[in-house]
């Protein structure tokens, strides 16, 4: 309205377009155009405060070499050093560092990617989506039923377990999703639920006679068929090099995702409901069954996400198979910036993280946990965008004048 | 005003700092400079206690800079504030109260879930005994002083959020005397407020000037600046461009000052030649947010070829006629007829598609997706369709052409066509809205306030671009709470007052006067 958006330096809170709010629509990236600023930049700062905040919490985690400051300084400064160095190198070695680290990498990046997607498009659509976990959990059961359940040649079998996974994921998905346009249940309530629902069907299962492993007490599923597993695809060099079909499946994915989000016309609904549900309505858009729309596709991805680990790295189905996945995919969104293929880059690095931080585990005296802690930094400084922009004198967007001003010009 | 103790936190108490006797404030010198941009150009300006100065100047013009930087929220690139003939540097806007300045934001900055008395002493709370312990029953009485010291009524204890808007602007004129601010700077003020409210607004801003306080009034509202104003500054471009006096300057002389170049104030079009009925609506009841009756029986027709406008206050049924007759709204009864076809109850795309374009009420909520780039916007309820996608493949080439295309074509001022919506000035957003809603081949347009909020060349641009829509053969329908408006487009004028049409008049047969009365209420056919 009339001088207001002209204020070059106006508080975001005035751009008064309906939905999430302005605050969120910055956090997740949602909507915008491309800002190789927000985009890439700081979330480039952020691992690197993270990584520097994480070596002063390693140092900090050595009382001999703290104790040392007072003595003699200048040992303490080098062994401090010679410590952190150790650790990151062994943590990049571990992820990066010739055939096996990456293949680790690739392993675990998989379901980071998927599952990040499924957070990823709900960001996009507005939508807050915290069930990754309870949606890869299904997905995951729906693909070890007709993985284990039927017998065919595997250029069959492994589509139709994929597609159970996506079916599985959709469906625990798109519940949410139908509660929330139909009823305005808000879906991170309803997902949080779902999740806990899910783990305990899981574990539920698990001991239910047609599901678990013959001649076994404890939950444990039944082993999927060879003829569905992912196949492994570089064994030949190495059988201890584990990576499978499933990277392959996750940036198919990705580019799938971005090819909807951003060459479609379904994907411009999504994002149209994201940004504005009062325009996307205006518009014509049927927004209660767009959401729906959004959180199946949502779950799909999350579905897949667990038939990775059930039909690749796994082969069978454990309690809480997925882990904390489908949370750390949150963070993984985020640090994408919503975006698919910076969802590809973060999951990459997470897999990295995860792979490096077994390494680093294993050949200094710094815990796996200590990656958990820089993953957590990470999302803490991309949560706070003006904490990067003040630390490292990133010029701000905030004082950018308009780029158009009145008709008279 | 009783004394204030200092805030247990020990926050600035701004309040206490009493500016005694007539302030002078002077702007020397200002300039301002954004990247790439220059907002302010060396603006020379004095501001007096007991005087009502108005700013002018085009969307974009600077205005707003300029008082942001008088209250502290930017600093300038040059040049000197100074008050009673003494540089001051302001930080913020803590500075800027301390020194007797106080501004009322054009979008109010209240706390909606908290009462008027909690509003007005927020930051400044007056506390009782050594724990500071708020004292509600002082902030109250504070509140009652002031009301009845500059005549300026509303309840301590009203919640906010429940008030008119009207109201709230009072609360945030109290908010300000409060901090005993000298010189009151209004950014658009009367841009939210009906008709009746703004004439109310002006006998609070004579009650401020006679009892001593300065008033800086921005706005772009030719009428309302020749109406208040003792003295006049017009901007262009971030430069003074111009002192006018309200005694001998006319609208015209103020428009071309403040554009640059002459404009034509009224709406030239020939006589209207109706045809056919387009829009049929008959016996229309719609609901309203909340469930009450907004429309009330509700019957007219427009025709090929001719421009219907409702007239009323803003909140009198013709949001909720616009939503239903758009499918944005559920109807309870009555029908809608667009072009021989029952219409009723219709989807937005169904109503789209029978050739209506839509030109919505508020273009940020609805009309447009603000983080979207302009092509974006250009499809937003076309990309569906040939030639902007082919199945579910969006042709992104093809719709960025034609977005090039409508740029051009209607005049919209911006660097690309892939810029965020949210970078343009509001003038240029509804631009962008016409444009899309008119680029196409249409039978029935409804315009909801098609220019509120825009500047005067493009209200000029826009106003054009509706005749000529009626010129090709659409049938028009025009919804403005400025009644000015209504009076130089309409063909046809209908009255809303309390969702009914209380009266049907022609232009030429009727008077702004007249029309208000109806408006009001307090005449009825």
């Amino acid at each position: 309205m009339s001088d207001q958006e002209q204020t070059p330096a106006a508080p975001p809170e005035s751009e008064g377009n309906g939905g999430m709010s302005s605050f969120f629509k910055d956090l997740t990236g949602a909507g915008s155009t491309f800002n190789w600023r927000a985009n890439v930049l700081v979330p480039a700062l952020a691992i690197l405060s993270a990584l520097i905040v994480g070596g002063i919490i390693i140092a900090l985690g050595d009382l001999d070499t703290l104790k040392l400051w007072g003595s003699d300084p200048a040992q303490a400064f080098s062994d401090t050093f010679s410590r952190l160095g150790d650790a990151y190198l062994a943590l990049f070695k571990g992820a990066f560092w010739g055939l096996g680290p990456i293949s680790e990498t690739l392993t675990r990046a998989a379901p980071l990617i998927l599952a990040g997607l499924a957070v990823a498009v709900g960001f996009q659509a507005g939508l807050f989506n915290i069930g990754a976990n309870g949606q890869m959990l299904i997905g995951g059961m729906f693909a070890l039923v007709v993985g284990f359940q039927w017998d065919l040649p595997i250029f069959i079998h492994i589509p139709i377990a994929i597609v159970a996974a996506l079916v599985g994921g959709a469906i625990w998905g798109g519940i949410p999703g139908y509660l929330r346009a139909k009823t305005g249940a808000h879906e991170v309530i309803t997902t949080i639920m779902l999740n806990f629902v899910a783990l305990r069907l899981v574990d539920y299962l698990l001991t239910v006679k047609f599901f678990q492993l013959e001649g076994r007490s404890d939950p444990v599923s039944k082993s999927v068929l060879d003829s569905a597993r992912y196949p492994k695809l570089i064994d030949f060099i190495n059988a201890r090099y584990r990576v499978h079909l499933g990277i392959i499946i996750a940036l198919l994915a990705a580019w799938f995702i971005w090819w909807l989000l951003y060459r479609s016309t379904i994907g411009f609904e999504f994002r149209a409901v994201g940004a504005n549900p009062d325009g996307a309505r205006y518009a014509g858009m049927n927004v209660v069954w767009l959401i729906v729309g959004v959180m199946a596709v949502a779950g799909a991805m999350a579905g897949l996400a667990g038939g990775d680990q059930v039909l690749g790295t796994l082969g069978r189905a454990t309690p809480g198979f997925v882990g904390v996945i489908g949370f750390d995919a949150i963070a993984l969104a985020l640090l994408g910036r919503s975006h698919p293929f910076g969802v590809v880059a973060a999951g990459l690095l997470f897999g990295g993280l995860a792979a490096g931080g077994q390494n680093m585990q294993g050949s200094t005296d710094v815990g796996v946990d200590i990656v958990t802690v820089i993953q957590a930094l990470i999302i803490v400084f991309i949560a706070a965008p003006a904490l990067i922009k003040a630390i490292y004198r990133v010029k701000a967007d905030t004082e950018s004048a308009q780029l158009t001003s009145g008709w008279a010009t | 005003m009783a004394k204030r103790d200092c805030p247990a936190l020990g926050w600035p108490n701004i309040a206490r700092h009493h500016v005694e006797g007539p302030v002078e404030l002077e702007l020397r010198g200002i300039t301002k400079r954004f990247p790439g941009v220059l907002a302010n150009d060396n603006v020379n300006l004095t501001i007096r206690t007991g005087e009502i100065l108005c700013l002018l100047g085009e969307n974009g013009a600077g205005k707003s800079t300029l008082m942001n930087i008088v209250y502290g929220l930017y600093s300038a690139t040059e040049g000197e504030i100074l008050i009673d003939g003494e540089v001051r540097a302001f930080a913020g806007p803590g500075d800027a109260i301390a020194a007797g300045i106080g501004m009322v934001h054009q979008h109010f900055m209240l706390v909606p879930v908290f009462s008027v008395a909690e509003n007005v002493v927020l930051g400044v709370e007056p506390t009782q005994g050594p724990g500071g312990i708020l004292n509600m029953s002082e902030a109250r009485q504070d509140v009652r002083d002031i009301s009845s010291q500059y005549n300026l009524e509303v309840d301590p204890d009203a919640i906010i959020e429940e008030l008119p808007v009207g109201i709230q602007q009072r609360v945030e004129i109290i908010k300000v005397l409060f901090r005993d601010a000298e010189i009151l700077v209004f950014d658009e003020p009367t841009a939210v407020l009906t008709p009746q409210e703004v004439e109310e607004f002006f006998g609070i801003v004579r009650n401020l000037k006679a009892a001593g306080k300065g008033i800086v009034f921005i706005t772009h509202k030719l009428k309302e600046v020749l109406e208040i104003s003792d003295r006049i500054a017009v901007l262009r471009r971030g430069a003074v461009v111009g002192e006018a006096d309200p005694k001998t300057a006319s609208e015209q002389s103020l428009a071309e000052l403040m554009v640059g170049r002459p404009v034509e104030l009224t709406v030239s079009k020939g006589t209207a030649a109706p045809g056919d009925t387009v829009l049929a609506v008959r016996d229309l009841d719609v609901l309203n947010v909340h469930d009450q009756l907004a429309v009330d029986q509700v019957s007219f027709d427009v025709r090929k070829g001719e421009i219907v406008g409702i007239a009323g206050v803003q909140g009198n049924g013709q949001t909720e006629l616009v939503e239903a007759l758009t499918g944005l709204r559920e109807t309870v009864g009555g029908t809608v007829t667009i072009s021989d076809t029952d219409l009723t109850n219709a989807s937005p795309r169904t109503i789209h598609n029978a050739s209506v374009a839509h030109v919505p009420e508020d273009r940020q909520r609805s009309g447009l997706v603000l983080r979207f780039t302009l092509t974006e916007n250009f499809v937003l309820d076309s990309y569906y369709d040939e030639p902007f996608s082919q199945g579910i493949k969006m042709d992104w080439d093809r719709s960025r052409q034609e977005a090039e295309r409508l740029i051009e074509e209607f005049d919209v001022r911006t660097p690309s066509s892939e810029i965020m919506a949210s970078n343009l000035s509001g003038g240029n957003q509804q631009k962008v809205i016409v444009a899309r809603e008119f680029s196409r081949d249409v039978s029935l347009v409804i315009a909801s306030q098609p220019t509120r909020g825009v500047d005067v060349g493009s209200i000029e641009f826009i106003h054009e671009r509706i005749v000529a829509e009626r010129d090709q053969g659409a049938a028009v329908l025009i919804v403005s709470s400025e009644l000015d408006e209504v009076m130089a487009l309409s063909d046809r004028i209908l009255v809303m007052f309390d969702g009914k049409v209380v009266a049907e008049k022609r232009p030429q047969d009727t008077t702004n006067a007249e029309l208000g009365l109806y408006m009001a209420g307090a005449k009825s056919d």
